[in-house]
């Protein structure tokens, strides 16, 4: 009798071993190859690491440097205007379609795919289609000359002043389709009968949605704030293939300026600094999100 | 009809209805020109392209730019066309694909059916991992793959996109099974099945509708990444949407704007049929991504 309660116990607590086992793959991966790295570039960036990496510690000398180039801010500034925008008008643009769309559209199984299908392409194949699109004479500048239009001028894309807002025509393009999905589900969320209780009392359709429905939304509109925050910051490949950073250093963002000075300027310190600059960025916001989630979820 | 508007909850009149079906179809166009460019386009002949009405149809209609972007075009130094890249891409997201689904269905059902001490901070520390600006974990990765031998390699690329994948995999699985009653895997426990058995038995004969979601949003994500790809893959296994920007970027000779676009839609072709096929799966997915439980 005593052999077999103990084998019992053996075997139920190898049983309680059996997870920890099979999480702790994953875990490592997680804890060296997100937290490992990020202290091992929070380290570099306080060196003075060139084309290879150096342990020599300079304190905080990558920082005041970075902040003192005018390359990177130039960036900052970029982002900024492109994060502004590209969240303020994606999600005018997510909110309103997906207000139109919940009208009882018909034809909304054919509209909603149309909106939807820009989030499944690279944003290689998106920066590729608007580079010519919006060249001066290849793509609609050019095409309205053709049809007659002879004054009609777009050329933002060479104009380094104005470079930056092709880049959220673009973006916009590509993920304002996914806002809509975000908003339409939190409307289709929405109890009919607070809307009916509404209309009964006289409300109208402009007063009814901006006293009753949008602060329903406000999940909606939280977690599309961010999503679309970390993907203005995370930003690169966009930059790549629309203007490559251009014209000069245009528009140049953090991301494209971190894989510069990193990989082909030699200055991996200052590429390090800049980098805990992106991260912590994003976690100014996403910490704080996470906790509500995930702590809201424990009750 | 009449039936269907009194259904709706919030009434509108027919005025507005023609300026709603107006709006929706203008931007219907927006999304849509994009790809009527890149594909009527990459249907005529250069000499076309050129000084040409971009907006109209091909006159003289033909494949060769198509055949050209896939076998002959020049990427970067070498005219090999783009068939190898995709290969490299296929060959590249199948197992990344794969390991990261599996590994996130096993986390998702330890996080919501053994549960421990300090899960949710561990299941927080994971989520974390999906938002973070991946410029910050570039210069050791590309330093590990080094010391590791597969620098440049598809492994390479498959080890980096397993490990920032498996955040976001273990995010769908648990949400989902966090919804599934733990009654049943207890009462499974009681009748002594061990981890493995209430796993293949219980979880994953329910598992499909979130394996579909995870494995569409991570093809699409593993498919689509250019970062990684333009950091690591080297040139034996640069990736699609690498080998494409360098297609457009290869500064020799004329520019074959028909050739580009063919190789963009080449590109896309994979998501796009993915999308296609399973998209309501896909808007779930991405719907899921925003962390709601």
């Amino acid at each position: 009798m005593p052999i077999r309660t103990t084998r019992a116990d053996l075997r139920t607590r190898l049983q309680d071993f059996i997870p920890k086992i099979v999480l702790a793959p994953s875990l490592a991966a997680i804890l060296i190859f997100v937290y490992g790295f990020i202290v091992f570039t929070g380290y570099l960036s306080m060196t003075d690491s060139k084309m290879l990496p150096s342990f020599d510690f300079v304190g905080l000398d990558n920082y005041v440097r970075l902040f003192s180039l005018p390359a990177w801010n130039t960036a900052l500034i970029n982002l900024v205007i492109f994060a502004a925008l590209y969240i303020a008008i994606c999600t005018v643009i997510g909110l309103g379609l997906a207000i139109l769309l919940d009208q009882k559209i018909r034809g909304e199984g054919v509209l909603r795919p149309i909106y939807l299908y820009p989030m499944a392409l690279s944003f290689i194949v998106t920066g590729t289609a608007w580079k010519w699109f919006l060249d001066p004479g290849l793509g609609l500048e050019n095409t309205m000359h053709l049809w007659g239009w002879t004054d009609f001028q777009f050329n933002w894309i060479k104009d380094r002043h104005m470079a930056i807002y092709t880049l959220v025509i673009a973006a916009v393009w590509q993920t304002s389709g996914f806002v809509m999905a975000m908003f339409l589900a939190g409307l289709r969320g929405i109890d009919n009968e607070i809307l009916k209780a509404a209309q009964i009392d006289g409300a109208s359709n402009f007063a009814l949605y901006r006293r009753i429905v949008i602060p329903l939304l406000r999940p909606a509109f939280l977690s599309a704030f961010v999503i679309l925050f970390h993907m203005a910051i995370k930003s690169y490949d966009l930059v790549i293939a629309l203007t490559g950073g251009g014209p000069g250093r245009a528009t140049e963002l953090p991301a494209t300026f971190m894989y510069s000075y990193t990989f082909t300027r030699n200055s991996m310190g200052i590429g390090a600094a800049s980098a805990v600059i992106m991260l912590m960025t994003v976690a100014a916001i996403m910490i704080p999100y996470l906790y509500s989630e995930l702590g809201a979820k424990k009750e | 009809m009449s039936v269907a508007s009194q259904d709706t909850a919030v009434k509108t009149g027919s005025i507005a209805k023609v300026f709603i079906y107006l709006i929706l179809v203008l931007f219907a166009l927006f999304y849509l020109l994009p790809l009527y460019v890149m594909l009527t386009n990459s249907l005529k002949p250069l000499s076309e392209i050129t000084g040409g009405d971009m907006m109209s149809l091909p006159k003289a209609w033909t494949i060769e730019a198509w055949l050209s972007a896939w076998s002959t075009a020049q990427v970067g130094v070498s005219p090999t066309g783009l068939r190898p890249y995709f290969i490299n891409s296929i060959l590249m997201v199948v197992p990344a694909v794969a390991i990261s689904t599996v590994l996130g269905a096993l986390n998702g059902y330890i996080l919501t059916k053994w549960r421990f001490r300090g899960d949710t901070l561990l299941f927080g520390l994971m989520l974390f991992a999906c938002f973070i600006p991946f410029q910050i974990v570039l210069i050791p990765m590309a330093r590990i793959l080094g010391i590791l031998g597969i620098a440049g390699s598809t492994q390479g690329l498959v080890l980096v996109h397993v490990v920032y994948g498996i955040g976001f995999s273990t995010l769908y699985f648990r949400n989902y099974y966090a919804s599934f009653p733990t009654e049943l895997v207890r009462a499974a426990m009681i009748d002594g099945a061990g981890f493995f058995r209430i796993f293949w038995r219980i979880m994953l004969p329910v598992s499909g509708p979130i394996a579909v979601v995870t494995i569409i949003w991570q093809f699409t994500n593993i498919w689509n990444d250019f970062l990684f790809g333009a950091s690591f893959a080297g040139l034996s296994a640069m990736p699609m949407t690498v080998a494409l920007n360098n297609l457009v970027n290869s500064s020799t000779g004329v520019r074959e704007y028909n050739v580009h676009f063919a190789g963009a839609i080449m590109a896309a072709l994979p998501t796009l049929l993915v999308y296609i096929v399973a998209g309501r799966f896909f808007v779930r997915g991405l719907m899921a991504g925003s962390v709601k439980g």
